[in-house]
C-alpha cells in the first residue's frame, strides 16, 4: 500500500489489516500504523521494487494532491511514482494493482450531470494535478494484462473526521470569513465519506477479476448543492457558515489572476510561500459547476454501495470536532 | 447493372452522418430514349422477403434523405433511395427532364435494379409526383403509400408557393439555383431549430459548383404553374389517378411550418386519398424527416402494420386495425327531440346582470333550421366546423346544428394560448369557422383556413374585410325555407377536442357521435341527473351538455377562457337565474369563488342553498379548497371526477370519501365508474409502462381505460394514436397511479414526469403532497434532474411567504437554496432521497386550468441551476 499516511490511505491499510491481510505501506513519513513499512519516495524505483516484491497485490495511493505548485513534483510523485509502482509488480510478481486516480483526469471545467467514467485524457484537463493523474492512470491501466490485473479507481472529494484535505481547508477558510459561495451556490456535487471510499478500494481489490482494465469513480451518490455542503461542513466544525457571495465568472477570473499573483510570487520568493493561494480557477470551476456521477455501473461492477449517507458522515464530523480532535 | 462509385465520388460519401458508404452503388441503364444513364443509389442490398421500400428525393436534396429509413430497416426489407438524374451523385443532364420522363426513369431504374412487390414508395416534396407516378404504373406490386410535404396539384384558387414562384422568375431561378447556392442553402434552412451543420452540409454536397447545380434549376422549371406548361399532362394525370388508390395504404407524414408545401396541400392530398392515415409533427418544417427523426421509426411502424406477406402482392385488404365503433344507439340530441314544444328554459345567458334564454321548444327548433340552412349553404356530413363562440345561446345551438348536419365540430379554446390555439386549428383543418366578431378577427390572425360564419352582427365593410360567407341568423333564415338533411349514423365523427397541452404540444381528439352520447351517458349516471336537475357550467365542455341532458342550463358570466374570473356573485345570479341543482367548475373557478364570497348578497347566498352538487374537474382539486367551498355551499355534496380530454369522466371521489381514504401516494380520484374500466401497465425498474396489464392493489402503472366514451382516436397524429392504443381495447392515459385495497385509484403523476432514479422510479406527487403538508411551503414541484435512470430529485418549494412580483420589478433576490432548516424539514417528510431544495416565487403552471404544474419546464430550470447556471425564473 503506498501512500498509507493520510486519511483514506490509513483507513485502507487498517481495514486489510484487520481482516487478515498481510500489509506492508510505504510512505516518506512513518504512518504510525503499526503495519511493517518501508520510508522512502514512492518515485525511488528501486525502493518501491522492493517492498512491492512478493506482495500478492498494490493498493497505489501516494501522490501529490494539491491545486498549484510546479509541474515537475506532480510529474516526479504522480507519474514517476506510477512508473515506478507498475515496473515494480510486473518486476515482483504481484498479480493485482488498484491505482487511486481522480474523476478530474477526465474532464475540463465544464458541469458533470450524472456523468460516467470518461477515458483519462491528459490534454483535456485544467491544472497539473489532473494532468499529472490523467497520464498516471494511462500508464496504470495501460498496464493491465494476463499476468497483472489492474484497476483505476476515482474517488470524488474524500472527506471525513481528520480530513487533512477538502475538510480542513474548508474549515480554516470559513474561520478566517475566507470562504465564498460561487455563483448560486446551488451546483450539485457528489462527495465520498470517508469509509465508504475506504471500503469501495478494498472492494476493488477483491474485484479485479471482473473490474480489471476499468477505470470506476466513486462517490456517495448523493450530490448536494455546494453551498449546503459546505454549510453543513461549517456547522459540523461549529465555524460561521460563508455568506459572502462571488459570481461565478468573477470567481474563475480573480482565479487566474490569483493563480498568476501567486506564481510569480514563488518565482520571487522561492521557498517562503507556504500556503495555498485563496482561490484558483481551478477550484473556482470547481465551486461553481455541477460535477456528480453515474453510480449504477461502479457500484454492479465491485459489489460495493456506500454504507455511510452524507447526513450520517456529517454527524460523525460534528462528533470528532465536538471532542476537540482537531489536529 | 451495377459499378463502382466513381474515385471523386467516393470520398464525398465516406465521412457523412448517419450514411453507411456500404449503401452507396452506381447503377447504369438503357433510359426511354435509348440513351445510357448513370444513377447513384443508397440501396441496403438486402434480398427482400417481405418487401421493399422505395424512396424518392424531391428539390433540391438527394437520397441522403432517407438514411435513417435505411438505418432503421426491419428484416426482410430492401430499402432503396434513389438519386434521380442531375441530382445528388446521378450524372447530370445538359438539358431539362420532365416530370413524365422522370417517372419513367423511375421504372427504369427499378426494373435494372430487380425491384419487386409488393412496394411502398416514400417521397418528399417534388419526388411525391414522381413516385405516385410509378406507384401508378405498378398498381400490381404497390403495398403502400408514403408521402411527406408534397402536393399533386395546385388547389384552385390558390397562389401558389411564394418561394416557387419567386424562384420560377427565369433570370431569378438561375440565379437562385445555379450561378449560386442559394436555393440549395435555403431548402436545408427552413427548419427551426437549425440543422446541425454537418447535416446541412452533407445536403448540400453533390450541389458544390454552378456546373452541377444545373438540374436544380431545371427542376423548379418543370413545375407547372402555367395550364400550358409541357409537364401539366403529366402532372393531371397523377393527381387525378392518385383518387383510384383509395385501396391502397397511404400514410401522410406532415411538417406544418412548410412555407412551401403549406397544410392546405396536406388537405388537398386528403380529399384524394380520404383513408390515410395522417401524422402531423407540430414543430417541424419542409424537411419533415429531419425535423422529426422519428418519422422513419414511424413509417416503418406504419409498414409492419400492413402485415405484409412475402406472397401477396397488393394491400388492398391491409392496413391499420380499425377501432371499435358505436353502431345504434341514440344520438347525443335525442332528449332534445323529445323536447319539442316544451317553454321552459334549456339555455340561458346571465350577462352584465341581463339574462338571455332560450327555451326547449325554441332550441330545437332552431337547432333545426340551422341544420337546415348548413346543408343547403353546402356543408356535407364529416365537414369541420372550428367554433370560436363563447358558451351560451348560440354556440348550443350552433353545435347541435353541426352535429344533426353530420359535420364535425372543433373546439380549441384561448384558454391553450393564443399561439397554441392557431396551431390547433389550423391542423385540424376546418371547412367553417362560426365566430363572434373577435373569434373571426383571431381567426384572421391565425391563418384558420376555412369559410366564415358570423355570430353576431357586424358593419358591412368589416364583415367584408374578415371574409364573412355567412352568418347565423342568414343561416337560420335559409334554413327555414328548406328540410333539414336525413341523421347521421352514429358512428359518423362528431367533435376534435384539444388536450391543454399542459404536458406537451396541445393533440386534437377525435370523437364519434355514439362516444360523445356515451360521455353523456356516463355524466348523467355519475351526477344521478334527474328531470328537475338544472345546471350551471363554468367548465367548457359541459356548458353544451345540458340540452343533451334533457335539462336547463345556465351560463354564468365570466371570461371561459380565464377561469380565475369567475366570481361568487356571478355564479350565484346563474344559480338563481335557473334555479340551478348542480354547478360544474374547474378548480381555478372555485378558488375564486372562496376568494370573493365575501360579497355574495343573502339573496345569493339563499340561491346556492338550492344546489345538490358540486363537480369540479380539470386538475386535481387539493383537500383544502373542496373544504373551503363547502363553506360557500354548505348543502352541496362535491366531487372531483377524474378524467381526461380523451375519457372523461373516468372515476369520481367525494369530499367525505377523500377525508375517509386519508393521505397516501398520490391524490385519491375514487372508484371508476360503472361501464369504465381501469387497468395497470406497471412500470419496469427504468420508469417504462410495459409491464402485464393488472388491477392488484399497490402496484403503480400507467392509468390505462376502456370504455364506451373513451376517444376514436388522436387527430392526425397516426403515431401518437398507434402508441396509445397500443394495448388493443385500451387507452394510455400517460397517467400512473395505482389502487389501494378497496378498489381506489391514486393518481401519482404523469409517465412523462417519472423521476427514474438509480433507486427505481419515483412518481411526483405523493412526495409534493407530503412537501406541501410543512407549514412553510404553499406549494412543490419534484422533479428529476439528470440522465434517465440515475435521476436525483430535486424539490422545487414556493415557501409560504413568497410574494409573486411582477417580473421587470427589481427586488432583493431571495437565495435559490433553501434555508437549511427549510431543507431539513423537506428532506425529514419527503420519504425518498432528495438531492436539493430549492425555493421560487411562482410555479409555472397551464393556461386553461391555471393549476397543472408544468414540471418539465421546472425540470429544465432546475437541471440548470443545479449545474451552476443562471437561476432566473423557472
Amino acid at each position: 500500500m503506498t501512500g498509507a499516511s493520510g486519511m483514506l490511505g490509513a483507513g485502507v491499510a487498517s481495514m486489510l489489516a484487520e481482516r487478515g491481510d498481510l500489509v506492508t505501506v510505504l510512505q516518506r513519513r512513518p504512518a504510525g500504523l503499526g503495519l511493517p513499512e518501508v520510508l522512502a519516495d514512492v518515485s525511488d524505483a528501486a525502493a518501491v521494487r522492493t517492498a512491492v516484491a512478493g506482495q500478492d497485490a498494490v493498493v497505489h495511493l501516494a501522490a501529490k494532491v494539491n491545486i498549484t505548485g510546479p509541474w515537475r513534483e506532480y510529474q516526479t510523485a504522480n507519474i514517476a511514482g506510477t512508473a515506478a509502482v507498475v515496473a515494480a509488480c510486473r518486476a515482483g510478481g504481484a498479480g493485482r494493482l488498484v491505482h487511486v486516480s481522480s474523476p478530474s483526469v477526465a474532464h475540463a471545467g465544464s458541469s458533470l450531470v450524472g456523468a460516467g467514467a470518461d477515458p483519462a485524457d491528459p490534454r483535456r484537463v485544467s491544472g497539473p494535478y489532473a494532468r499529472s493523474k490523467a497520464v498516471a492512470e494511462q500508464i496504470a491501466l495501460d498496464a493491465d494484462g494476463d499476468a497483472l490485473a489492474v484497476v483505476a479507481i476515482r474517488p470524488h472529494l474524500v472527506w471525513g473526521p481528520g480530513d487533512t484535505q477538502l475538510i480542513a481547508r474548508v474549515v480554516e477558510r470559513a474561520r478566517k470569513g475566507r470562504l465564498p459561495l460561487v455563483g448560486s451556490a446551488a451546483a450539485l456535487v457528489d462527495t465520498t465519506y470517508v469509509s465508504n471510499a475506504v471500503e469501495a478500494l478494498v472492494a476493488a481489490l477483491d474485484s479485479c477479476s471482473n473490474a480489471h482494465g476499468q477505470a470506476l469513480v466513486v462517490s456517495n451518490g448523493e450530490p448536494r448543492p455546494i453551498g449546503d455542503l459546505l454549510r453543513a461542513i461549517c456547522r459540523a466544525a461549529g465555524v460561521p457558515p460563508p455568506e459572502r457571495r462571488v459570481p461565478t465568472r468573477l470567481a474563475v477570473t480573480a482565479g487566474s489572476v490569483v493563480e498568476t499573483l501567486w506564481s510569480l510570487q514563488r518565482l520571487t520568493h522561492r521557498g517562503t510561500v507556504a500556503s495555498d493561494p485563496p482561490l484558483t480557477r481551478f477550484l473556482a470551476q470547481q465551486l461553481g459547476t455541477a460535477h456528480w456521477f453515474d453510480q449504477r455501473h461502479t457500484r454492479e461492477v465491485l459489489h460495493w454501495s456506500p454504507r455511510v449517507g452524507i447526513d450520517e458522515g456529517l454527524d460523525e464530523l460534528a462528533r470528532w470536532y465536538a471532542t476537540g480532535a482537531v489536529s | 447493372m451495377t459499378e463502382a462509385i466513381p474515385s471523386d465520388v467516393r470520398p464525398q460519401l465516406d465521412q457523412l452522418p448517419g450514411l453507411d458508404p456500404r449503401w452507396s452503388r452506381m447503377v447504369r441503364a438503357t433510359d426511354h430514349d435509348g440513351i445510357v444513364r448513370t444513377w447513384h443509389v443508397l440501396d441496403n442490398g438486402v434480398e427482400p422477403t417481405v418487401g421493399t421500400m422505395l424512396c424518392v428525393h424531391g428539390n433540391p436534396t438527394w437520397s441522403y434523405l432517407w438514411r435513417r429509413f435505411i438505418a432503421a430497416v426491419p428484416p426482410g426489407w430492401r430499402v432503396v433511395a434513389v438519386d434521380q438524374l442531375g441530382m445528388g451523385w446521378s450524372e447530370r443532364l445538359e438539358v431539362p427532364r420532365r416530370l413524365s420522363q422522370r417517372i419513367d426513369d423511375l421504372a427504369t431504374l427499378t426494373d435494372a435494379l430487380s425491384v419487386r412487390g409488393p412496394v411502398v414508395t416514400v417521397a418528399h416534396d417534388w419526388g411525391g409526383p414522381i413516385s405516385l407516378g410509378w406507384a401508378l404504373a405498378h398498381r400490381d406490386q404497390l403495398a403502400g403509400v408514403v408521402l411527406t410535404n408534397t402536393a399533386v396539384h395546385q388547389p384552385a384558387g390558390a397562389a401558389p408557393p411564394g418561394l416557387i414562384r419567386l424562384a420560377r422568375i427565369s433570370a431569378l431561378r438561375t440565379a437562385a439555383c445555379v450561378t449560386t447556392a442559394t436555393f440549395v442553402r435555403a431548402a436545408a434552412a427552413l427548419s427551426g431549430p437549425s440543422l446541425p451543420a454537418e447535416v446541412r452540409r452533407a445536403l448540400a454536397s453533390p450541389y458544390v459548383g454552378a456546373s452541377r447545380r444545373r438540374s436544380v434549376g431545371d427542376f423548379v422549371a418543370d413545375i407547372p404553374l402555367e395550364t400550358d406548361h409541357p409537364s401539366r399532362p403529366a402532372l393531371e394525370a397523377v393527381a387525378d389517378g392518385v383518387t383510384t388508390l383509395v385501396d391502397v395504404p397511404a400514410l401522410l407524414l406532415w411538417g406544418p411550418r412548410d412555407p412551401v408545401f403549406s397544410e392546405r396541400y396536406l388537405r388537398d392530398l386528403l380529399t384524394r386519398l380520404p383513408h390515410a392515415d395522417v401524422h402531423r409533427y407540430g414543430h417541424a418544417s419542409h424537411l419533415v424527416t429531419e425535423d422529426a427523426p422519428e418519422t422513419a421509426e414511424h413509417a416503418w411502424r406504419w409498414v409492419s402494420d400492413l402485415c405484409l406477406t412475402p406472397v401477396r402482392s397488393t394491400g388492398d385488404d391491409a392496413g391499420s386495425p380499425q377501432p371499435a365503433r358505436n353502431v345504434g344507439g341514440p344520438l347525443p340530441w335525442a332528449e332534445l327531440a323529445e323536447r319539442a314544444g316544451d317553454p321552459t328554459v334549456a339555455v340561458a345567458e346571465v350577462r352584465h346582470g341581463e339574462n338571455q334564454e332560450i327555451s326547449f321548444a325554441e332550441l330545437e327548433e332552431r337547432v333545426r333550421d340551422l341544420a337546415a340552412g348548413l346543408a343547403a349553404a353546402g356543408v356535407r356530413a364529416g365537414d369541420r366546423v372550428a367554433l370560436l363562440v363563447p358558451p351560451g345561446v348560440d354556440l348550443t345551438v350552433a353545435v347541435y346544428a353541426c352535429w344533426r348536419v353530420g359535420a364535425v365540430i372543433v373546439v380549441a379554446d384561448a384558454g391553450l394560448g393564443f399561439a397554441a390555439m392557431g396551431r390547433a386549428l389550423r391542423g385540424a383543418g376546418p371547412d367553417l369557422v362560426f365566430g363572434v366578431p373577435k373569434g373571426l378577427a383571431a381567426a384572421a390572425a391565425l391563418r384558420i383556413p376555412g369559410r366564415r360564419v358570423l355570430v353576431g352582427t357586424l358593419p358591412g365593410r368589416v364583415r367584408e374585410l374578415l371574409g364573412c360567407a355567412h352568418s347565423l341568423a342568414d343561416l337560420l333564415e335559409l334554413g327555414r325555407h328548406h328540410e333539414p338533411p336525413p341523421e347521421p349514423p352514429v358512428d359518423s365523427d362528431g367533435a376534435v377536442l384539444f388536450t391543454s397541452g399542459a404536458t406537451g404540444p396541445a393533440k386534437g381528439v377525435a370523437y364519434r357521435l355514439g362516444q360523445l352520447r356515451a360521455q353523456i351517458d356516463l355524466v348523467r349516471t355519475m351526477c344521478a341527473v334527474t328531470a328537475d336537475d338544472r345546471l350551471v357550467a363554468a367548465f367548457a365542455p359541459f356548458a353544451l351538455y345540458g340540452p343533451a341532458l334533457g335539462i336547463g342550463a345556465a351560463v354564468p358570466d365570466m371570461d371561459v377562457t380565464a377561469p380565475g374570473t369567475l366570481t361568487a356573485s356571478a355564479l350565484a345570479d346563474a344559480v338563481a337565474a335557473i334555479n340551478a341543482t348542480v354547478i360544474f367548475a374547474s378548480p381555478a373557478a372555485l378558488r375564486n369563488v372562496c376568494a370573493t364570497q365575501h360579497a355574495l348578497t343573502e339573496i345569493q347566498r339563499d340561491a346556492l342553498l338550492g344546489v345538490r352538487l358540486v363537480m369540479s374537474a380539470g386538475a386535481p382539486v387539493p383537500l383544502q379548497l373542496l373544504r373551503a367551498v363547502q363553506e360557500v355551499l354548505p348543502v352541496a355534496e362535491l366531487h372531483t371526477p377524474y378524467g381526461m380530454t380523451e375519457a372523461l369522466p373516468v372515476a369520481d371521489v367525494s369530499l367525505a370519501e377523500l377525508e375517509a381514504a386519508g393521505p397516501g401516494n398520490g391524490v385519491c380520484v375514487g372508484q371508476p365508474l360503472p361501464g369504465v374500466s381501469v387497468t395497470l401497465s406497471p412500470l419496469t425498474a427504468s420508469g417504462r409502462a410495459e409491464g402485464e396489464l393488472t388491477a392488484e392493489p399497490d402496484v403503480s402503472g400507467e392509468i390505462c381505460v376502456s370504455g364506451p366514451h373513451v376517444k376514436d382516436r388522436y387527430d392526425r397524429l397516426w403515431a401518437t394514436e398507434r402508441e396509445s392504443s397500443r394495448t388493443p381495447g385500451w387507452h394510455r392515459t400517460g397517467d400512473v397511479g395505482h389502487f389501494d385495497g378497496q378498489g381506489r385509484l391514486w393518481v401519482e403523476g404523469r409517465l412523462a414526469h417519472l423521476i427514474t432514479t438509480a433507486g427505481g422510479p419515483v412518481t411526483p406527487v405523493g412526495v409534493e403532497q407530503r412537501v406541501e403538508e410543512l407549514d412553510r411551503v404553499a406549494a412543490a414541484a419534484v422533479v428529476g434532474i439528470g440522465p434517465p435512470g440515475t435521476q436525483q430529485l430535486a424539490v422545487v418549494v414556493v415557501p409560504a411567504d413568497a410574494v409573486p412580483k411582477p417580473r421587470r420589478q427589481p427586488r432583493r433576490r431571495r437565495s435559490v437554496l433553501a434555508d437549511p432548516q427549510l431543507t431539513e424539514t423537506v428532506r425529514a417528510v419527503a420519504g425518498v432521497a432528495v438531492a436539493a431544495v430549492l425555493t421560487v416565487d411562482a410555479l409555472p403552471v397551464d393556461i386553461r386550468h391555471a393549476s397543472k404544474i408544468d414540471r418539465t419546464r421546472v425540470a429544465r430550470w432546475a437541471e440548470r441551476v443545479l449545474a451552476g447556471g443562471r437561476v432566473g425564473h423557472p
